[in-house]
Parts: structure tokens; sequence; C-alpha cells
């Protein structure tokens, strides 16, 4: 058959949760295959079990027609798979050579490693396709799009036939994600086979050939992308009809509640991400920062609730100059913080969750008085905000906060923060990793606080969040705003090109 | 069965099987190099109810409550050093120092029940209060290093411990009356020594610091539980990120566990110097109370209950070591089970898969 | 002009255990595993080789180089257990690395007490000894450093430092080593055993740890006592943070420590070094180790995945 890829009936369990129940997925020889479904469909770990990462508990895969055991992903490499991943695995301080030859070092005299002649192979196969890549660069010095294309000359390297890419545009501008697309028709050329991992149906739509989709671990269907459309696809990823719109009143903006003024910081690098940035914030309006990752909404973030300092300018809110001032003398003052991380920053995972709803009041009375905490408030504020939100959870107040799911994990933290009344409630990625469900829950709940006179701060990588949820867009690019639009005047082109530099107005 | 392997449990079983494979542990070697485990736990019975079993029958009393009384003596201090390290754990901070603090502790005491003058009462206070504002001090030094510079507490914390046994010694000879090996004699106003325990129990050393143990477990407790000085501590202790978001000081309370972890091991110098001797003493080398307050901390799950607890355990396999040397076994192997049971409760994920699995073969 | 010949010998023999250690310490880190146990690994390999030795010397002429290989293998397997630990169990590396503290103090003094019935070994009576080498001293200025009243282990150590540089840096085992201290997951992805090289990590940390304290206690003393390392396995592990986890900035700092304990013996030499107390002396390496931690804090960013335990599925 001219499938070059078979993986059939494919089951593969952790413990608690059946990941891939019953899969099937067959590529065609010289095809790019989508494989397209919700976070936690399985899409990845279906693929880590091609590359030897994972042995299923059921089914088996052929490569080429022949049955093969694939136990690690050196086997995956001689059989010709590789993949890039969507967290790259680079090592930041070696060079784009060293990280390539990885386990294949060429040798010579006393054994030591041949780097020139290895980078001498590198240079050759980034020429072959247009990939321009230094081999004696370090990781950590070049851009992200470069290091993707470091992670695709490590499989050609390797002799490559199949080529499995998960979730490869999310850290990509514009511009690179076309030249992506680009690089992916050339190996199709030169005879490879291409598994697109995404969730992204325009991607989709723009460079596949077929498309299998996946919904909670179970195969629902394999299509050809071209007699689909993508509401199709989208019913099938999600299991119901989606609307895309987001039922709200327009915005009725009043005052403006904060003000940056030619606000600068650094990053952790101590390289300049937030350069001269102004912005106005007003009650009762969205307003969303947009921008590729990695252009300073992350330090923009920081330097707004106090978890980093600015280098020079002022952040003015409510007319009171704040940028010297504490996190929580900022919290005091009514801003509320839904962080990008739940985890990292938004809960204590081995605290209750009446501990983590107390987290930002529980110096002050009533939950303690004097130093000494008082459990009988803590535990009726967590009883009033567990049944106004629906946080579910296993035990109600003394669940911890670990066994809950990332959607009511939010949900509590959206609680926490809104039930402040904060004057500005700065909301990041807040709908990240989450089911269909909780996403419109959350932006539900957004435009509430939003109709009733905050100033809500968005900041979104989802180009669907950013255009149906905000009122007013302003672009983000290297550290500076480029544009400001209204949402309902605006559209994907306008947005995506202000995203790759060019300010409003100007032609690329 | 069922209650071995319920998951809600582990806290109590995980450390009971820790101390019973070191036992067992301990046993082999010494059944491999031609000892009697036997002695062991006669040892361990003897120094902990006082009871000998050999003297059943003749005319001896087999009860001698000098034993238990010494039993207390020891493990008081472990304790101490036991809440030390659990106060530290909860921040996330791992107090290796509690032996310098220790030392500096006693040596603050005995320094000012030497030289300072007054009404015995006052002093007999200034001398407790000196003992834990030094080993405050002590312990805070690497908690400041580490919240300012980001420096490792465990290389510092071990570094200050030798610093601590050097200036110590020093200043201890030069105290006035003091010969090279030990001060003067406390006046017995300023100790904790007591006839009337010492009758009690046939002229053991058992002193009123067990007053002073108890309050210090109690204020453990409270501190911990009740307050919102140790809400923050656990917050930055769990999770010291989400802590910063919630405008938490995270650099300032760590510098202030480690320094109030350093307070209850100075304490333990004080209890040794004013309870146990009654003087000052210059010493050779570390008398590992600070490296049992890891495995007390460790075994007693960083509760207070659990220090308590484990304090017991571990003072009871240093009371037992002085029997077993005059019977004839290395008392090292006492040194030997504790940090087996130290190893076994770090092998907690180990032990856990067990139980798992023995759960789900069900 | 002597004293300055007799300063750099003492120190190269101080610093000789610190180097020994401390590139045990650097392919264990380097790797991803933190090992605190350097101390009580030390004190292993200085404890079975001077029981080796006592027992030995009597029918070897060449019997403390055996020696010394005794006390590398004890090194290596009591170094197994904190492997056994930290990687198969994933256990907390600074807990695994106490417990085998503790452990070695007991089990050393314990199997003293078996073996020759006191809380110390025998005496042995052919340590290394101080060696003046003819035609090599002559050499101007370096001759009287290297070459006179030395002991041939400190040659030991420069030479370990030069071969480990070379594994770590021009070897593919060596970029193996450092990345899976960097990035385990891209080393898995790449087919190559994170276990596999983190085992090998710890367990050449065990043999240098094992053969630094079995120098130790070899040049020093005439036996091993439980005082015998004093620390030095603790100062190994700053050498290695202070020296950037790098062979030759280990060498470094290794010397500066070593430097540090020498000065008690000059202070009876120099008035003004005299009028400070023993004591001052003895902690002077302890209090300029944390002077040095801290000055070098912000600088000291070690292999990025140290101390983390593995988890194959965590993505």
């Amino acid at each position: 058959m001219e499938y070059v890829v078979e993986m059939l009936n494919i089951t593969k369990e952790f413990p608690g949760i059946k990941a891939n129940d019953n899969v099937t997925l067959q590529v065609k020889k010289g095809e790019v295959h989508a494989l397209l479904g919700e976070n936690g469909a399985g899409k990845s770990t279906l693929m880590s079990v091609l590359f030897g990462l994972y042995r299923p508990e059921e089914g088996k895969i052929k490569i080429k027609g022949e049955e093969v055991e694939i136990s690690n992903p050196n086997v995956a490499n001689d059989l010709g798979i590789g993949m890039v991943h969507q967290h790259f695995q680079l090592v930041e301080n070696f060079t784009v050579t060293e990280n390539i030859i990885l386990g294949q070092e060429p040798k010579k005299s006393f054994g030591r490693i041949d780097i020139e002649k290895a980078a001498e192979k590198v240079k050759k196969i980034s020429d072959q396709y247009g990939l321009k890549v230094d081999p004696h660069a370090k990781i950590e010095d070049i851009t992200v799009g470069m290091q993707q294309r470091v992670e695709i000359l490590k499989m050609l390297y390797r002799n490559a036939e199949i080529l499995i890419f998960d979730e490869p545009t999310a850290v990509l501008t514009p511009q690179e994600i076309i030249e992506l697309m680009g690089i992916m028709k050339d190996l199709i050329h030169e005879g490879k086979s291409v598994i697109l991992i995404t969730h992204k149906l325009k991607e989709i739509k723009a460079v596949a050939d077929r498309c299998t989709v996946l919904r909670r671990g179970k195969h629902i269907g394999t299509i050809d992308v071209e007699g689909t459309t993508e509401e199709e696809m989208a019913e099938m990823m999600v299991g119901r009809e989606v609307s895309f719109e987001v039922e709200k009143e327009p915005a009725d903006p009043k005052d403006v509640v904060l003000k940056l003024e030619n606000l600068c910081a650094d990053n952790k690098r101590k390289l300049p991400a937030i350069k001269n940035l102004n912005l106005e914030v007003h009650a009762g309006e969205i307003l969303c920062v947009a921008g590729i990752d990695g252009n300073g909404q992350k330090e923009l973030i920081e330097v707004i609730t106090g978890l980093e300092q600015t280098t020079s300018g002022k952040i003015i809110f409510n007319g009171k100059e704040i940028q010297g001032l504490s996190i929580r003398e900022r919290t005091l003052l009514g801003i509320g913080h839904i962080p990008e991380d739940r985890h990292k920053h938004g809960l204590v995972l081995d605290f209750t969750i009446e501990q983590n709803l107390a987290l930002q009041t529980y110096f002050m009375e009533p939950y303690s008085k004097n130093g000494i905490i008082n459990p009988e408030a803590i535990r009726e504020h967590s009883e009033r905000l567990i049944k106004e939100f629906d946080v579910r959870s296993g035990k109600g107040s003394t669940t911890k906060a670990r066994s809950m799911s990332g959607g009511n994990q939010q949900k509590a933290i959206i609680a926490r923060e809104v039930e402040r009344s904060p004057k500005l409630l700065i909301a990041a990625q807040p709908t990240r990793g989450l089911d269909v469900g909780a996403i419109e829950y959350i932006h539900e709940r957004l435009v509430e606080e939003r109709d009733k006179g905050r100033a809500v701060l968005l900041m979104s990588l989802e180009m669907e969040e950013v255009l149906n949820v905000s009122d007013r867009i302003a672009v983000i690019y290297e550290g500076e705003i480029v544009g400001i639009v209204d949402a309902d005047k605006t559209n994907e082109n306008e947005i995506g090109l202000m995203m790759s530099g060019s300010k409003k107005g100007m032609n690329n | 069965m069922g209650y071995i392997t319920d998951r809600k449990n582990h806290r109590i079983v995980i450390p009971a099987i820790a101390i019973f494979l070191g036992f067992l542990v301990g046993s082999i070697i010494m059944l491999l190099t031609g000892e009697n485990p036997i002695a062991l736990f006669t040892s361990l019975g003897r120094g902990v109810l006082g009871i000998n079993l050999g003297n059943i029958g003749t005319s001896r009393s087999f009860f001698n409550p000098r034993y238990p009384g010494e039993f207390v003596v020891f493990a008081m201090p472990i304790i101490l050093t036991g809440l030390s390290v659990s106060f530290a754990f909860r921040t996330g901070l791992f107090n290796i120092g509690a032996e310098g603090q220790l030392l500096v502790g006693a040596f603050a005491s005995v320094a000012v029940g030497i030289l300072v003058d007054g009404p015995n009462f006052i002093i007999l206070l200034l001398m407790i209060l000196a003992g834990i504002l030094a080993g405050g001090i002590w312990g805070f030094i690497p908690g400041y290093l580490k919240a300012k510079f980001n420096v490792h507490e465990v290389v510092v914390t071990i570094m200050l411990n030798y610093t601590a046994l050097f200036l110590t010694n020093y200043f201890l000879v030069e105290l006035p009356g003091s010969t090279n090996s030990k001060t003067v004699e406390l006046e017995s106003g300023l100790t904790f020594q007591s006839e009337f325990l010492s009758d009690l129990t046939n002229s053991s050393r058992l002193h009123w610091g067990f007053i002073v143990v108890i309050l210090a477990a109690l204020s453990f407790w409270f501190i911990i539980n009740k307050t919102t000085f140790g809400f923050e501590l656990k917050a930055v202790g769990h999770n010291p990120f989400a802590a910063k978001y919630a405008g938490m000081k995270v650099e300032l309370n760590s510098a202030l566990s480690m320094a109030i972890a350093g307070a209850y091991a100075g304490l333990a110098g004080t209890l040794i110097v004013m309870g146990t001797f009654g003087y000052g003493r210059v010493l050779s080398s570390f008398e590992n109370y600070g490296f049992d307050g890891i495995a007390v901390a460790l075994v007693g799950g960083t509760s207070a209950l659990g220090s308590v607890l484990a304090g017991f355990l571990f003072g009871a396999l240093k009371a037992a070591q002085p029997i077993m040397q005059s019977s004839g076994v290395p008392r090292d192997i006492a040194i030997i089970i504790s940090s087996m049971i130290v190893l076994f409760v770090a092998m907690q994920n180990g032990i856990k898969i067990v139980l798992e699995k023995m759960k789900g073969a069900k | 002009m002597d004293v300055i010949y007799s300063m750099v010998t003492l120190t190269l023999i101080f610093s000789t255990p610190i180097i020994i250690t401390a590139i045990g310490g650097m392919f264990s880190e380097r790797s991803g595993i933190v090992n605190i146990a350097l101390e009580g690994i030390m004190m292993v390999g200085g404890f079975a080789a001077a029981t080796s030795l006592v027992f030995l010397e009597k029918s070897f002429s060449f019997a403390p180089w055996l020696a010394l290989g005794v006390g590398i293998i004890a090194g290596a397997l009591i170094s197994l257990i904190h492997a056994y630990l930290s990687i198969n169990l994933s256990s907390d590396q600074v807990i695994s690395g106490t417990a085998i503290n503790l452990l070695a103090g007991g089990l050393t003094v314990y199997l003293a007490q078996i073996i020759f019935g006191q809380q110390r070994t025998e005496t042995f009576k052919s340590g290394f000894i101080k060696t003046t080498y003819d035609g090599l001293v002559d050499i101007p200025i370096i001759g009287r450093m290297f070459f006179e009243n030395i002991y041939p282990t400190v040659y030991l150590a420069l030479i370990l430092v030069v071969i480990s540089w070379f594994v770590l840096y021009k070897l593919p085992f060596g970029l193996r080593l450092r990345a899976t201290g960097e990035h385990p997951h891209a080393v898995d992805s790449m087919g190559i055993s994170v276990y596999k090289m983190r085992y090998i990590g710890v367990v050449l940390s065990g043999c240098f740890a094992g053969l630094g304290g079995a120098v130790m206690v070899l040049t020093f003393d005439t036996q091993y006592t439980i005082s015998s390392i004093h620390g030095v396995g603790f100062i190994a592990l700053a050498a290695l943070i202070f020296g950037k986890w790098k062979p030759f900035g280990l060498l470094g700092a290794s010397l500066f420590f070593g430097f540090s304990q020498i000065l008690s013996v000059y202070s009876t030499s120099y008035p003004w070094l005299a009028q400070f107390p023993q004591e001052f002396f003895k902690a002077l390496p302890y209090v300029l180790t944390i002077i040095a931690l801290v000055v070098f804090s912000d600088k000291s960013v070690g292999p990025k995945a140290a101390g983390e335990p593995y988890d194959k599925g965590s993505r």
C-alpha cells in the first residue's frame, strides 16, 4: 500500500487516564497529514508513541508496510522517523552543531569529536533546504524561528523520511509561519512525508492534504482537507456546533483607569523588552494586548502587577503613580491579576481551596486579627465563592488545589480576583489549556466584569480570543505598541500584519 | 492491611516502615560483623525503660529509674533541634546548621551566666534569651545570604558549623575561670538542674528543661498553624512564586524562618549547658545533636507532635549508646541505624510505589 | 624566598584532596545530580584506604597505591546508594546526600571498632611520604616549588584535572554528560539514556571522592579517625561552585582554599599573624568559603537541570 506510516488500534494509558483509546492513523507517502484535536485530545501522546518515547498498551505500528516495535527514539531514528517537538529539545548553551550531532558524534583521532566535519555537513543540509542556519551559533543567541529550523535540521541530519511537527506555529511570527509552510512543501517535494499536529484550522486548510481528528483520546474520523470546511472540522474536534462569537453588548468606556507613560523595562536576560510603551485602559472596556509570544507582553504584565521593576517611565493607576509600589500595595489599591501560569503563580497547589481563595486577603480582617488566623471566616468566604462561581472539587473547601481540574483551578483564581471588585482586572492567557466549556465561561465572566464598570486588560495569544472578546486591541511588537484598533472594525489580516511589525496604516 | 496501604495514612505508615527497615538493616550489619542484634534491643529497652532483664531473679533491682531519666535528658535537645529543622523545612529550607546554632546558643547562655550579675531569676531569663538570640542570629546569617545573594544554604550552614565550633571553643576558654576543657560551674540558681528530679530518678541528670521543650513545641504548633506569619511561611515553602504573586515578602520570610529555626537550635544548646551539665564545655568535634535533628524532622513529618515523638525515638538511640558500649557492642551502630532511617524516609517515593502496588494487587 | 617556595608546595599539598573530590562533584552535578555526600564518601574512602594499608603494607612495597585503589572502589560502592535513590526513586538529592554523610560517620567508626577494637584505625607505617626529586628540583624557580618535599599524589591531582577537561570537552561522552545536566529531555529524545549518564556521573563522583579521602588520610595522617576529613568534602563542593563547574576553574578555587588552610602553619613565624589565636586560623578556611560564595554568587549558575529528578512523562 502507499501508506508510509500506519498506527493501528493504538491504546496508551497513564495512571487514571486513557490518553489514546483505539486510535488508528494512516499516513500516505508524500503527503502532509494533519492531526487535529483540542488540548488533551491525545495528539502529542500518539506521536510520542510513534517516536519511541512511550510504549503502547495495545495496537501495532507498521512502517512502509512492515510491522515494527519502536522501543526508543534511536529505533525511531533508524526507521526514518523524526520529530520537531513543541517545546524545543535544545541545550541552550551548546552550539547548533553540538545539538544536532548529540548521540551521533563524528570522531577523529584519540576519540575526539570532529566538530569541523559535523559543521560542514550541517551547513550542507541547511543550504539544501534553504534553512539558513549558522552551525557555530549558540542556541541562546538565535531567534525562536531559527531554533525551530535547528530542530528540523536534527531530523534531516539523521536522514528522516517521516517528519512529525508538534504545534510548530505557536511561537512563530506570521512571516515565519509562511516560511515554514514553504519548507514543508519543499520537504514533500524531496519525497518526505509530514505529520502536522495542530489545533489551528487555518493552517490545516493552508498546507495539509488529509486530516485525522482526535477527541478525548478517541479517533473521530479522517477527512480530505480540501472538501471539508473549517466549521465541519471544528465540530468534529469539539463534538458540537461551535460558535466562534462571544455574546456581548457594545462597550461603554469611561475614565482612564490605567495609563502607561514611556514605559521601559528589561527582560530576565537584562535586555530591553519594553521600549517607551504608551497605553491607556478605560473603565468599562476590555483592552487586549495582542502579539507574538516574546514581544514584551509577559514583561508588561509583570511590571504592571509589580512582579518585576521598570527601568524608567510611569505607571499611573487612577491618577496615582504606582511603579514604585510593592505588589501588595498595588493589590490593595484595586488591581486583580489572573496570571498566565496558574500552577506557578496563581495557586499554591499543596494548599486547600479555602487557603488559596484567601491568598490575597488572609492578612486583613475578618480573615485574621492581630496576626492570628480566623478559620471560620476563611471557611465561610470559601464556601460562598465556591457556590457563586461553581468551582467543582472532590471535597469542597478542604480539597487540595492539586487535585482539581485545570478549568476549576482557573475558576477558583478568577473567583478570588473578581470577588475583591478590582478596578483593574488583568487576565493573562486566561483560557490557555482549557476545554471549550471552561473557555466560554471565562469569556462570559470577563464581559460581566467589564459591564460592571471595571477595566479589563487582557493578554492573549489566540487570535479568536483576541478578536471576539476584546473591545479594543493594542498590538505589541518588540516592546512597543504599534497599533490600536477597535475589535469590530478590524480583521485577522490587519492584526497579523501589525503583529509582525508593520505599523497601522503603513504598507508592508 | 488496608490501613497500611490506604494513601491517607502514608504520613504515619512511611516513617514507621522506615524505622522498621532501619533497625532491620542495622541488625543485619551487626550479624554480618559478628555482633548480636539482641544486645541492641536490650540496650534500647534498658536505656528507655530502665528495665534490665538480666537482673530478674537476682537480688539486684531490675528497674533503675536513672535510665529513663537519662533518656529524657538525651531526648530533650534532640526534640528541639528536630523542631528547628522542621520549622525550616516548612519554609522550603534545609537547616543543616542546627549543629552550629546549638553551639553558639550554648556559649551565649553560659557566658551570660558567668559574666552578668544580678538577681538569679532575671539572669536565668537572660541566659535563655541569650541562647535563643544567639542561635537565631546564627540561623539568620545563612537565611539572609540565601535570600539576598541566592547562596547555597547547605554549604554556608555547614561552614558556619565549623566556624562555630572553633570560635566558641576559643571564647569559652577565654571566659574567667575556664580551664582548657570547661568553664566554671554555673551557680546552682542559674541552672535547670534539680535535686528533686534527680532524687526521683536515682541520680539521673533529669532537669526542668522539659518545661522549655513543651513550651517550644507549643510555640511551633501555634506559629505554624494559627498565625498569618505561619500561613505565609507555608505558602513560601510550597510555592515561592505564588507567594510573591500574592504580595508576600518571600526573601524576608525565608530569612526570618531560618532565624527562628536557629533560635530553636540555640535553645537546645542552652538546655545542654543549663540542664545536662551545668557548665560550658570545649568540644573536639560535633556531638551530632544537629544531625539527629534532621532525622527527627524527616521522620516526624515536620510537625510539632511528630518532632516530639521522633525526638524520643532518636533520644532512645542516643541513650542506648553508652549501655551498648559497656556491654561490648560498638556504639556507632546507633548512628548507622539513625542514618539508615533517614535514608529510608528519603526513599519514600519508592516505598509509596510498593504500597500502591500492594493496594492495586487486591 | 624559601618561604614562598614552601608555601607553594604546601598549598599544592593541601589542595590536592580538594581538587580530586571537586572533580568528582563536577561529574555528578554536570550529569544533573546534586551530590552533597562528597564528605561522607571521602570518609569511606579514607577509612577503606587506611584499613587496607594496615594489612597490605606487610606484603607490598607499593601498598599505598593499592590502598588508593581500595579507596576508589569503596567510594564508588557507597555512591551507588545515592545514585539509586536519586535516579531510580527520584528522592530529594540533598536529603539522600545528608543521609549518606551520617551513615559514613557511623559506618566507618563502627567497622573500626569491629576490626581494630578502637574508634580509629590502627596506624600504618608506610603512607605517602614527602619526596624530593633530584634533577627536577634544580629547575629554576618551579623546581623548588613542585619537586621539593612534595607528595606524588599532587601530580596525580593535576593530571586528573587535565584528563577531566579533555573528557568533558573533547569526547562524545563529555558532550552527552553536559547535555544531560542541562536538558535531559533533549538527551532522551536523541536516544541516549539519561539514567545511564547519571549513574556514570554519580559513580564517577564516588570514585573521585573516595580517592580524595584516601589521599587525604594517607598523606596527612597515619590513621583514620572520625575527624580525618573535617569538612573538606564541603569545601570541595564550594570549590566546585566557585570554579563554575569547570575543571580549571575548580583547580583555581581549590588552590585558594588550600592556601587558606596553611596559614595556621605560618602564623608562628610572623608576629603580626601570631597575635591571632589558633582557632582563628582553624576557622579561616570555612569563613573564606562563605565569603567566596557570597562574592561569586551572582555568576554561579550551575547545570540547568541539576537537582531535578528526571520525569519522563512531563513535557
